[in-house]
């Protein structure tokens, strides 16, 4: 690991100054940026560390109904949080399908808006990556991709998102509060992540020294408590990162879909939200053929970025059952398995 | 850059003076103070041999800068005994061999007594494996450590009814 300056300022704009400089990253739970460190991927020359910012730690319920999340609460703090965990269940069960119990209690959740791809030729400093090394090529495009992107990919890269936890964000029009060297500013998670582009070196939209202070969620999107699920394929049960996953949340009134949000996680660059799918479920009555029509409609746009093709249907399917489980209903308690399509709760393991 | 920290280990109030930001939790408690019960594995977050609490929580000290901890309270494998009494997840291990080789026992035993102190697996063997999915062991003695957790959970029930899911301050 390349030596670097540590400084622990006590503000956030003190952190802010410091963190604008050239060469210079945030550090917080520090469960990613580490382990791009010890791997030579990150080379920074100065961390700041924000992890005991004060006030940047709690959970508080706005007199709107909205509520604010700070970025250092911790992921298994946030998972937990029993008013939380009521209110926005699908989210609690994509974090709870996340990394590891140990991981969980230190990743924090701005940590986890920010974290990189897990593409092996972005971790592997020897191979050619655009996004590690601007103009250096993709050895992923011609090499072993199939867990790369099916959508919003370019020539430049084909890497994933990884999150979870921002899949049903996204469904869920949540917001990012950002401090940087300009002021505060909110910017939906749907616009926090890019596309790669010709420029994949960039993930999101932050600048040099903005640091994300908070997460929101609106009043709304409390309104799919009763309906609200997260499906994640992994290649092995428990700790590994998504193949293909789903969020869907629904508001059924008198059997009729009122509103549906639907995003998919594993298939594109960013937490991918499928709006056409949401557009077709908005005023129909649940089923088989509806939910289908739906999933045809979110993955419209796919194409392969080399053998990953298998994952387009996938996630068509996928999206049907996670359709199917928010239908039968959010369990009372997170399953044992959170998110498995091997979980014991009915429905889980079989569409119909 | 010349740096010092204050911990409290097992119990013990620790100041260390070093002078590299680079050093984690867990090399300085296995280089600097010799508490070499917590073992490096892969040293990138993903094997759990590395667990211990840091303020009552299991994490992979692997993955944490000591200069980032300064302060914190720090339990390890090397403080769950009470003298010559075994704390109760090691007697389970012992008893259901919850282990091989050991190498990855120390972190498993760690990550166990955090995860009866979060309270969430009660006794349902689904979501003790869940819970102690961040822990490998290549010697596949799974079943006894799930065994092993299970009946520790049991027995701190039965000691402290009030209170099921929770580990008794070690």
């Amino acid at each position: 690991m390349k030596n670097f300056e540590y400084i622990r300022p006590a503000t956030i704009a003190d952190a802010i100054a410091a963190a604008a400089e050239p060469g210079a990253a945030y550090l917080a739970g520090g469960t990613n940026l580490l382990d791009l460190m010890k791997g030579g991927i990150r080379r920074p020359d100065r961390l700041v560390d924000v992890s005991r910012l004060p006030e940047l730690n709690r959970i508080e319920r706005l007199s709107g109904g909205a509520i604010r999340i700070g970025a250092l609460v911790r992921n298994a703090d946030l998972a937990n949080d029993p008013d939380f965990a009521t209110s926005y269940p699908a989210i609690a069960e994509a974090l709870l399908s996340g990394a590891s119990p140990q991981l969980r209690n230190a990743a924090t959740v701005g940590g986890n808006l920010l974290q990189r791809t897990r593409c092996g030729y972005f971790y592997d400093p020897v191979s050619a990556c655009n996004k590690r090394v601007p103009g250096s090529g993709c050895d992923a495009r011609g090499g072993e991709n199939r867990l790369h992107a099916v959508l919003g990919w370019s020539e430049a890269c084909i890497a994933t998102h990884p999150s979870d936890f921002c899949v049903p964000l996204v469904a869920l029009d949540a917001v990012v509060e950002i401090e940087g060297p300009s002021g505060r500013r909110k910017v939906p998670v749907e616009a926090l992540h890019r596309l790669p582009g010709d420029t994949p070196e960039h993930d999101s939209v932050l600048g040099p020294g903005d640091l994300i202070v908070a997460l929101w969620l609106p009043k709304e999107a409390e309104g799919f408590a009763v309906h609200a699920r997260y499906l994640k394929v992994r290649e092995r049960t428990s700790f590994a990162f998504a193949v293909v996953s789903a969020a869907a949340c629904l508001r059924i009134e008198q059997g009729t879909i009122w509103d549906a949000r639907l995003a998919l996680g594993g298939v594109a660059p960013k937490p991918w939200r499928a709006v056409a799918a949401e557009k077709i479920l908005a005023g129909c009555v649940p089923g088989p053929a509806m939910f289908r029509r739906a999933a045809e409609a979110a993955l419209a746009d796919a194409k392969p970025s080399g053998d990953n093709g298998f994952k387009i249907e996938l996630a068509r399917r996928i999206i049907v059952r996670a359709l199917t489980l928010a239908v039968a209903g959010t369990p009372e308690r997170v399953a044992a398995l959170p998110a498995s399509p091997f979980s014991s709760v009915a429905g889980a393991s079989r569409a119909s | 850059m010349n740096l010092s920290i204050n911990l409290i280990v097992n119990g013990v109030r620790r100041t260390v003076e070093f002078d590299d930001p680079r050093v984690t939790l867990l090399d300085l408690l296995r280089e600097r103070l010799h508490l070499t019960g917590t073992k490096k594995g892969c040293d990138r977050g993903q094997c759990g041999a590395c667990t211990v609490l840091v303020d009552g929580r299991r994490i992979n000290s692997c993955l944490a800068l000591a200069v980032s901890h300064d302060g914190a309270d720090v339990l390890t494998i090397e403080g769950v005994a009470h003298g010559d009494e075994l704390h109760p997840l090691q007697a389970a291990f012992i008893a259901h061999d919850g282990l091989q080789c050991g190498f990855c026992t120390p972190g498993q035993i760690m990550s166990a007594i955090g995860l009866l102190r979060e309270g969430h697996a009660g006794d349902d063997p689904e979501r003790v494996r869940e819970g102690m999915s961040g822990n490998l062991c290549r010697c596949g003695a799974y079943a006894g450590i799930t065994e092993a957790v299970l009946e520790a959970q049991r027995n701190l029930a039965k000691s402290n009814p009030a209170t099921p899911d929770q580990e008794r301050a070690a």
